[in-house]
Order: structure tokens, then C-alpha cells, then sequence
């Protein structure tokens, strides 16, 4: 059943980016340009996500396990403010701004069969594993 | 600044989010995880045998929606052409960066924010500022 519900979860969460406009590279870059001619829509794209969220969010925090399928309730327990989170958050923004990609949307592009989407998609995932590997 | 009023969509950037928003609901009220793309991906092969089944149903579940999305006769958007050298660097640092920062614009920005995490707040503002400088910087200054 938990595998079911991912599964549908990542289908509307595709269809979202899809529909949003977060998986349109140059209106992603229309929007992070505010200097030029400024696009703000995806502004509206995070305020509806957190709008509709923060309700069943803050239901959740409050749950051992969740609804129906008794999954165990996994939210990051990390609240430290440090140096890694600022830094990698930095150098994932620069690379935002040069390509207009971000993780999910490289994903739904690369399934959907665009060359460039795929490789933004091989050498993003290099990227996490060079990441990783520093960590360890 | 000038604003592109000939561009801006309001109505599919607010249902497009309201999708987002609903499935990192769904995940978490069921599954009881957070729907951050950058961990999903790499806990595909870092997180424990027992914890990778589901995140690969989910990037399934995201990897049918542009066939679904062209089922129902919408179209795809086009990747604009950009010289791929480029995309390679992009590439390397939005997963270098996601991966040092533990999240990106679903996990920090729509789940950490929805929980109302300091955290993903910070993560969220550095990210955006960044982006923004990086689009001026080429844009406007090189």
C-alpha cells in the first residue's frame, strides 16, 4: 500500500511541476532574472504548495505513525543552522540560475525524453555522489 | 524592474502548486516522509535495502507524469538550448549542493517550509538569493 501511495504522490507531485511551469528551464530563469523583464510566477507556484501543505504538516508532526498505512513518521530531526547548510544550499542556487534546472523537474524532463534534461539529470547525480562521498 | 505581465500565468502556477502541495501531503500523512527530490534520488542508493523501494515508486510516479501530461494532449515544456558544457557544470553543482545543503526546492523549500523548519527557511533564502545573483551575473553583468 506504501509503495502505491509513493508512487501516486510522485505522479501529482510530476504533473505539478509540469503544470506550474517549475519544469520550464527558461521560465525558471524568467523568474530568478529581476533585473531583466521579471516573470514572478513561480512565486505563486511555492505560496499555493506551502498553502496547501502546512496544514497536513503540522497534523503530521504530531502523529507517531502514519494514517492508514502506519508507515513510521520520518521527519528531519537535524535543526542545527550550520555552515554545510549554507554553503551546499549556495551552490545549489548558482546552479539553478546557469541551467534552470532543479532536482524534480530534471527528473520529469529527463523521463520525458529531452537530451539536455539528461544530462543535467547524470551529471547532477555525480554531483550527490561526490557529496557523499566527502561526508563519509 | 520591470515585470512581464505578458508571461505571467498566474492560474497554472497556483494549481500547479497546489498539485506539489497536495503530494508532499499525501506522502507525508501516509508514508509519513518528506518529499524532497534531492534525498529521494540519492537515498536510492545510500538509505538502507529497506528504504529504497519506495523512493524509486515515487520518481516512477514522476517519471510517468510527462507521458500522462502528453496523454491528455498537453505538451511538454522545450528544454530552450543551452550549451551543454554549461548544463554539465549546473548539473554537478545543483547535486553537489543539494546534497551538502540535505535539500532542495521540494525537501527545503515546500516540505521544510510547511513544517515550519528555521532550517529549510535559511536553506530556502540562501538558495533564492543565490540563484537570483547567479541570473544577474550572467544576464547583466558578463
Amino acid at each position: 500500500m506504501h509503495y502505491f501511495i509513493a508512487l501516486i504522490s510522485g505522479l501529482i507531485f510530476g504533473l505539478g511541476l509540469l503544470i506550474s511551469g517549475l519544469a520550464n528551464p527558461s521560465k525558471v530563469l524568467a523568474f530568478l532574472d529581476l533585473a531583466g523583464a521579471w516573470d514572478p510566477s513561480l512565486a505563486l507556484v511555492m505560496a499555493a504548495a506551502i498553502a496547501v501543505a502546512i496544514i497536513p504538516f503540522s497534523v503530521a508532526r504530531r502523529r507517531p505513525c502514519a494514517f492508514v498505512t502506519g508507515q513510521p513518521m520520518s521527519l528531519p530531526k537535524q535543526r542545527q543552522i550550520d555552515r554545510p547548510l549554507v554553503l551546499g544550499s549556495l551552490i545549489f542556487g548558482a546552479g539553478w540560475g546557469i541551467a534552470g534546472f532543479c532536482p524534480g523537474p530534471a527528473v520529469v524532463l529527463a523521463a520525458s525524453g529531452a537530451p539536455l534534461a539528461l544530462v543535467f539529470l547524470v551529471a547532477m547525480l555525480i554531483g550527490m555522489g561526490v557529496a557523499g562521498r566527502m561526508r563519509t | 524592474m520591470t515585470i512581464d505581465w505578458t508571461s505571467f500565468t498566474p492560474w497554472s502556477a497556483l494549481l500547479g502548486g497546489a498539485l506539489i502541495g497536495l503530494a508532499a501531503a499525501i506522502l507525508v500523512l501516509f508514508n509519513g516522509r518528506v518529499f524532497g527530490i534531492s534525498g529521494l534520488l540519492s537515498g536510492t542508493w545510500t538509505g538502507q535495502a529497506g528504504d529504497r523501494a519506495w523512493r524509486w515508486m515515487a520518481l516512477l510516479g514522476m517519471a510517468a507524469a510527462p507521458w500522462l501530461y502528453r496523454l491528455i494532449g498537453e505538451t511538454v515544456p522545450p528544454v530552450q538550448a543551452q550549451p551543454w558544457m554549461w548544463v554539465v557544470v549546473a548539473g554537478l553543482l545543483v547535486g553537489f549542493g543539494t546534497r551538502l545543503g540535505s535539500g532542495c526546492t521540494s525537501g527545503h523549500g515546500v516540505c521544510g517550509l510547511s513544517r515550519l523548519s528555521p532550517r529549510s527557511l535559511v536553506a530556502t533564502l540562501a538558495f533564492m538569493a543565490s540563484g537570483f545573483l547567479t541570473v544577474f551575473v550572467l544576464r547583466h553583468v558578463l
